[in-house]
């Protein structure tokens, strides 16, 4: 038997993520929501979600005193960051005035900046596409280009470019998923993007961490 | 390439039926939430957005209900409208599998609450929808005003003034239908759609009148809108969501095919 943790730290749609996953799991997968430190620990796969702004997903996160536990399971099994789940494993973020984020991964996350006469809404609200920059496991059976559903003000800037697995155009072009080891994140929502995010999702699932 | 413009056909919701009320008045059954969500979200809809008309507070948990058997099955985005007065109203139904909750009366009635569901759960969840009546003389430059009670009551706030202030009190999308137009099938009120979605910069919903597929193309166009609304259309087989984003593809229109 397979174990799935959706990490539940007070930020996000767990229920989505959670319900999609299942949708797509094997009879021998199991999906469970949790923020124990013990579950984390036994889980064969981490699914990290969240959804808000990066100073209050960052006090959940350390208010749970799941920091260790989410720091640990990202260096050793397969581990899967959506939307702020994302951002808050890079260094640091400009949102709220600022934020020291995990660090897990090398990077910044910044507010969309484009010239004004280009008129582009923030949020970024919608589906787009999502270019693929690098063979993964993750991306196997979803064609290029493939649209996803994504809604952010925020996007990450890896120090280090070849993390960037996808990129997405709003402005200009944006990294909208990274890989790194036994890490696969996101910032679109595969649990809300139709056929093709369940088929991430079933990646995920299928996955056993190496790239 | 690019972000692409939104189908959202909107469900009313009674008593956990979905049901469409021309003007508001005289309504007919359309069925099963759940078997019509699957429908859409089979057809392509690139959104759902569900109004619980009732919004009685008895009929609150057969809300909830109704969103989290969708959720459980359809995995696109969903909007929850319709009697969404507290935080823990917001709560719940996000909770239930809802990404976004669209308010209206009670942001009238107290501007602070969307700036605290904002501050509390995001801007990316916060829809503040917009009824608006044009209220100038024909001969007159227009000027639109917000109503509530299904476009019975006034209230003498200026819509796009309206507009910008939710926006600045931390909407992320606005849903903007026009009291006059909903249920006409006579096309959105363009001019109000325009005048809303020049001033602000988040996403606008346009909603409010939709007949035919031109009108949703409009609504783009010379609306300048982000995402369409639409219910009677599709839900009584008139287009299929299909057939609208190959109009709107056809007229140059980026969409999710």
């Amino acid at each position: 038997m397979k174990h799935v943790v959706v990490v539940d730290y007070g930020s996000g749609n767990l229920r989505s993520v959670s319900k999609a996953a299942e949708h797509v799991a094997a009879a021998d997968t199991r999906i469970s929501v949790s923020r124990r430190i013990q579950d984390i620990h036994d889980a064969d796969a981490i699914i990290f979600p969240g959804q808000g702004a990066a100073r209050s997903c960052m006090h959940n996160l350390i208010e749970a005193g799941i920091e260790k536990a989410i720091r640990q399971a990202a260096l050793e099994k397969p581990f899967l960051g959506i939307c702020m789940g994302m951002q808050v494993l890079m260094d640091y973020s400009e949102e709220n005035n600022g934020v020291h984020c995990l660090g897990i991964l090398p990077g910044e996350v910044t507010p969309f900046r484009f010239p004004a006469h280009l008129k582009l809404k923030v949020p970024h609200m919608g589906w787009n596409q999502i270019a693929q920059t690098q063979a993964h496991p993750l991306w196997h059976g979803i064609e290029d280009n493939s649209r996803f559903y994504f809604v952010h003000s925020y996007h990450v800037q890896p120090a280090d470019h070849t993390l960037t697995a996808g990129i997405t155009d709003y402005g200009h072009s944006f990294t909208a998923a990274v890989a790194h080891n036994n890490i696969f994140a996101i910032q679109a929502h595969p649990e809300k993007s139709g056929d093709m995010g369940l088929k991430l999702l079933k990646n995920f699932l299928n996955w056993n961490g190496t790239p | 390439m690019g972000l692409a413009k939104r189908i959202i056909p909107c469900l009313d919701v009674d008593a956990g039926r979905v049901v469409k009320g021309v003007k508001f008045v005289d309504i007919r059954d359309a069925g099963d939430p759940v078997e019509i969500a699957r429908r859409y979200n089979r057809e392509g809809a690139d959104e759902l957005t569900f109004l619980d008309i009732t919004a009685s507070a008895d009929d609150r948990d057969t809300m909830v209900h109704v969103v989290e058997a969708v959720a459980a099955e359809v995995f696109i985005p969903l909007t929850v409208g319709g009697g969404i007065r507290t935080v823990e109203d917001v709560r719940r139904m996000l909770n239930a599998g809802a990404d976004k909750v669209a308010i209206n009366t009670a942001a009238i009635f107290n501007p602070g609450f969307v700036q605290e569901a904002s501050d509390t759960f995001g801007n990316q969840c916060i829809v503040v929808a917009i009824d608006a009546k044009q209220v100038s003389a024909p001969d007159e430059p227009p000027r639109w005003e917000i109503f509530t009670h299904g476009g019975r009551r006034e209230t003498g706030i200026d819509a796009i003034a309206w507009a910008e202030r939710m926006q600045e009190m931390g909407a992320g999308e606005l849903l903007v239908t026009s009291m006059d137009r909903d249920g006409t099938k006579q096309g959105f009120d363009l001019a109000l759609m325009r005048a809303i979605t020049e001033r602000v910069s988040i996403p606008v919903i346009a909603s409010g009148g939709v007949g035919n597929l031109d009108h949703l193309a409009e609504g783009i166009l010379e609306g300048g809108a982000d995402a369409v609304l639409a219910a009677s259309i599709f839900h009584f087989g008139e287009y299929t969501i299909a057939q609208a984003k190959q109009h709107l593809a056809a007229q140059g229109i980026e969409v999710r095919l």
